[in-house]
């Protein structure tokens, strides 16, 4: 594989944002994905994202494990920071990337053998502690860079390439993050970035831990007729509950009606994001409360039941906060503080040494 | 004739009982009289009701290693009993509970019975069963002021010191120390010919234990992020930077923490969490024992390889597996060294004193970041967990840490182009950016894979081979950077040397001290790192043949130093104890003296020359 520069100049009616900086400001190297795989689709809607959401592009950083999920950091925000890290252990990575600055955006990139196998453990204990950070997971069904084994998340019954059936139940990511506690579940197919696109930014300003299971089927090995993760089969049997858009800040135009948590179908709610901007969501399914955290795990698994795969936005806990806010840690990033904020000095080492005699 | 300040008592005790309390006032009591003391704790790996141990050596020499054979037992076990009696020296004391008969068998006529009625007196002193219990304890150390002369203030102080403000609780502990102290004054033949007295030679030393020297260190050194998993000998590190940082750490305006702590799901996700906060410029560690390291060796590896500073504190324990998770051994260093898959080696450095365990941990702070590679302290058990006498702790207010090579906005401005990987100094060390130091430039990807110098993915074998030639020469940069030997020849230098690390210094003084007295000189060198910086080499190089004292089966660092420096197997002699128990100058000095004497080797070599 060579490494390919992608050439920088770009057309000068592209589109700028409040920075003066265009898409191509937040992109990354060329793919070296296959053609048509959906991890570049969502590589592509995180570029989007950042750049309409006017974040400098430096200040991110971008964690992933190992498999074709985590090679796509390097795709996306090329003048950012990016750490493919070790296979299934992106979460504790992610966490002391975060403890250690608060001040970045962090996105985790990962993959269903990457977070449903091998990394369970540590997703589970990712969401539960509240990582302020965007969690993505490309989730294709199957192990594409070591060439087509079923993953945890494929569903029991979904055929392989060559025909065989997956024989055990599949592991549900957004149920699991329901579950454990993540103040924002959503979940979306690679192949609608108008539903991901601002998904991601959501995700990105909400102050806490964010997931988003994207459906991004794998062209190589999982996209045939039999698999439930192919793009003709999500594209068939999605059911889209909460749709979100993104209302920058100043764009913004307070709706007449009072805004009430139990909105009847149709209607939509606004919800102000730390930064002033105003996610506006829009309900498309007429019993579903996206503020339910139980009731939306119940809705989350009939539908599963009935062959449904739910996308949207999910679940939004609106009064989150964050592992910082639980560890109760100084404004400042830990990184930045030096031996006159850290070290206690000799006198107080006196009186330390006074106590152990 | 009597004998002063030179004994070993053991406290045999049931774990739960209270007995831990009691038995530390002991030898701090002693220690605040001014003599030399150790102590050892041999637990089981359970928290109610199983034998537990207490060991403390007295000696004016300083000589506070374990020592073979107990002068004074205080055997409180029914359960042990048969066993503390046997492990009493012919002529030796056995303090016990006379409320209740004893089996006549068990009886020893070369030992003299110190009988105690300490159930039936606190049966009227105290009310409460549960007060009835802990107090045994305290009853036992109030008779020992009288039978081998405690300073009865020092006790009195000490428990005014421990319930200050809490009267309810300092009255009655003070009661039972005079309820031991009046029946032994009473009814025994007071005191022992086995006496305490006064000295000055702790000076202004202090008994502390490693594992919270080490988590000092930390926080003098500037660790911001702790990540750990509870694992027994090593937990108490984690657990005292938390109370020193908040201690030290907590902003007094506001109340925030300048510190974040996270006990990991696991040992993976714990030094996960050091690289990935290391990574974002934090520092950060983690404390760990045996069974941790294994767990960790992916990301060391990865750590090793992506060059990511990372300190890990080792504390351990007798493996494998689970072995003696209570007991201590050296026997982690091959696993440390050579910690991962591939070609992978890692700078360590081993403490002897809770003072390197201080030292060792705010060095290894700047040693990581300055290499940008991880440092594993080896401690153990009998340091880490034990009160040990040490130099008091010191800081320079002058020192700055030392953050390595890493690139601000404006290095990034001057320079015309970043590259992580370029050796630009020549020691095989690269600069770091942070991430979001620039708007445009100093971005990299960090990765396992292989990489170029601009830190883009290749698997060109002759750029691979330079990187990795680039990591060996790191490890030679280190050897200037990692604490070097103590080491002590004689003049002129002596035919044989002794090899010695970590905990084995305890017991070395009076082992060596021993041996001269049956015409054995040698020469020591201390080792306090790995890589071998070429002083080591050369002691061994320079003397006949070398000992060198492990506390693991397989002389493992013996096996890293022929592997490292290329040095003849047949020159080093191993001598290693793996029992568990702290390693005793008598088991030393008598597997030297046994190998002079197979060997004809000759003796009294200062001598013949």
């Amino acid at each position: 594989m060579t490494f390919v520069a992608k050439p920088r100049v770009h057309h000068p009616k592209l589109p700028v944002n409040d920075l003066g900086l265009t898409r191509r400001d937040y992109e990354g190297s060329v793919s070296t994905l296959c053609a048509g795989c959906g991890h570049d689709s969502v590589s592509a809607a995180i570029v989007q994202a950042c750049a309409e959401l006017s974040i400098p592009p430096h200040r991110f950083t971008k964690i992933s494990g190992i498999g074709c999920s985590s090679k796509t950091p390097t795709y996306f925000l090329g003048k950012s920071h990016g750490f493919n890290s070790v296979h299934g252990r992106m979460p504790s990575v992610a966490t002391g990337a975060n403890l250690a600055n608060k001040d970045l955006y962090c996105i985790g990139i990962s993959g269903d053998g990457d977070t449903a196998s091998i990394g369970m453990g540590q997703f589970a204990h990712i969401v539960r502690r509240r990582i302020n950070m965007c969690y993505i997971v490309d989730n294709n069904g199957t192990y594409g860079l070591t060439k087509g084994q079923f993953s945890a998340t494929n569903d029991k019954g979904s055929t392989s390439k060559k025909g065989a059936p997956n024989l055990y139940e599949p592991i549900d990511l957004v149920s699991i993050a329901l579950q454990l506690g993540a103040t924002f579940v959503g979940r979306s197919f690679s192949g609608d970035k108008h539903q991901l696109v601002p998904l991601i930014k959501a995700a990105l300003l909400h102050k806490g831990f964010a997931f988003i299971d994207v459906i991004s089927p794998c062209v190589a090995f999982n996209n045939h007729k039999g698999s439930t993760k192919s793009y003709d089969y999500v594209r068939d049997h999605r059911g889209d509950v909460v749709a979100a858009d993104f209302i920058p800040p100043g764009d913004f135009v307070p709706p007449h009606a009072e805004i009430v948590a139990d909105y009847p179908p149709g209607t939509r709610e606004d919800v102000a994001m730390p930064d002033g901007s105003t996610l506006r969501l829009r309900k498309l399914a007429d019993d579903y409360d996206p503020h339910d955290r139980v009731r939306a795990l119940a809705y989350v698994q009939h539908k599963q039941i009935e062959g449904e795969v739910v996308t949207g936005l999910l679940y939004l806990d609106k009064n989150a906060s964050d592992c910082h806010a639980i560890l109760e840690t100084v404004d400042e990033p830990l990184n930045a503080l030096n031996e006159v904020d850290l070290c206690p000095g000799d006198a107080a080492l006196k009186s330390v040494n006074a106590s152990f005699r | 004739m009597t004998r002063y300040n030179d004994f070993v008592i053991k406290f045999a005790n049931v774990n739960g009982s209270g007995s831990a309390s009691a038995n530390g006032m002991f030898a701090k009591a002693v220690f605040r009289m001014g003599v030399p003391v150790g102590t050892r704790n041999i637990f089981p790996s359970n928290i109610q009701g199983l034998p537990t141990w207490f060991e403390v050596r007295v000696n004016e020499h300083g000589y506070v290693g374990r020592r073979e054979g107990v002068d004074i037992m205080v055997a409180m076990n029914a359960e042990t009993y048969e066993e503390d009696v046997a492990s009493l020296v012919s002529g030796g004391y056995l303090v016990y509970d006379s409320s209740r008969p004893r089996p006549r068998e068990l009886a020893r006529s070369d030992v003299v019975d110190v009988g105690i009625p300490i159930s039936t007196l606190l049966l009227s002193e105290f009310q409460d069963p549960k007060q009835r219990q802990l107090f045994k304890n305290i009853v036992y150390v109030g008779a020992l002021a009288e039978l081998i002369n405690i300073d009865f203030d020092v006790l009195t102080g000490m428990v005014a010191e421990q319930y200050k403000g809490k009267d309810a609780l300092m009255k009655p502990n003070v009661h039972a120390l005079e309820i031991g102290r009046n029946y032994a004054r009473d009814y025994l033949d007071v005191p022992l010919p086995i006496q305490l007295r006064r000295s000055n030679t702790v000076s202004n030393k202090i008994m502390i234990e490693g594992n919270t020297a080490s988590a000092l260190g930390m926080v003098y050194g500037g660790a911001t992020v702790c990540a750990w998993y509870p694992i027994t000998p090593s937990t108490s590190v984690a657990e005292s930077f938390e109370r020193y940082a908040n201690r030290f750490r907590t902003d007094k305006a506001s109340g925030k923490k300048k510190f974040a702590i996270m006990q990991a799901e696991d040992e993976l996700a714990a030094i996960g969490m050091v690289i990935g906060a290391a990574w974002n410029g934090a520092r950060a560690f983690t404390a760990t024992s045996g069974p941790g390291v294994s767990l960790m060796g992916e990301f060391l590896g990865l750590a090793y390889f992506a060059e990511i500073p990372a300190v890990l504190i080792d504390v351990q324990r007798a493996g494998p597996s689970t072995g003696m998770p209570t007991r201590t051994q050296q026997a982690d260093l091959m696993s440390a060294v050579y910690a991962s898959h591939g070609d992978t080696k890692h700078v360590v450095m081993i403490p002897s004193t809770p003072k390197e365990c201080f030292d060792f941990s705010a060095d290894a702070l700047d040693v990581a970041d300055r290499l940008q590679t991880p440092v594993i302290i080896m401690s153990d058990l009998e340091l880490g967990m034990n009160e040990v006498m040490s130099e008091p702790l010191a800081w320079d207010d002058n020192r700055k840490y030392d953050r390595g090579k890493v690139y601000d906005a404006e290095d990034l401005d001057r320079i015309e182009r970043f590259g992580r990987y370029v050796d630009v100094d020549n020691d095989g060390i690269g600069y770091r950016t942070y991430p979001g130091t620039h708007p445009t430039k100093g971005s990299f990807f960090t990765r396992g894979t292989s990489r170029d110098e601009y830190a883009r993915y290749t698997e060109d074998p002759a750029i691979y081979t330079q990187n990795m030639d680039r990591l060996l020469k790191k490890w030679e940069t280190a050897k200037g950077l990692v604490p070097a030997p103590a080491i002590h020849e004689g003049t002129p230098r002596r035919q044989y040397g002794i090899l010695y690390y970590g905990t084995s210094m305890m017991p070395m003084q009076e082992s060596l001290d021993l041996l001269a007295t049956d015409g054995i000189h040698l020469d020591t060198c201390r080792i306090r790192a790995v890589p071998f910086t070429d002083a080591v080499v050369e002691f061994i190089d320079s003397h006949e043949l070398v000992f060198i004292v492990e506390q693991n089966r397989d002389a493992q660092m013996k096996m890293i130093l022929v592997n490292e420096c290329g040095i003849d197997p047949a020159k080093i002699v191993p001598v290693c104890y793996y029992g568990g128990l702290s390693i005793s100058a008598d088991f030393i000095s008598s597997k030297i003296a046994d190998h002079f004497a197979v060997n004809k080797l000759a003796r009294i070599s200062e001598v013949k020359r």
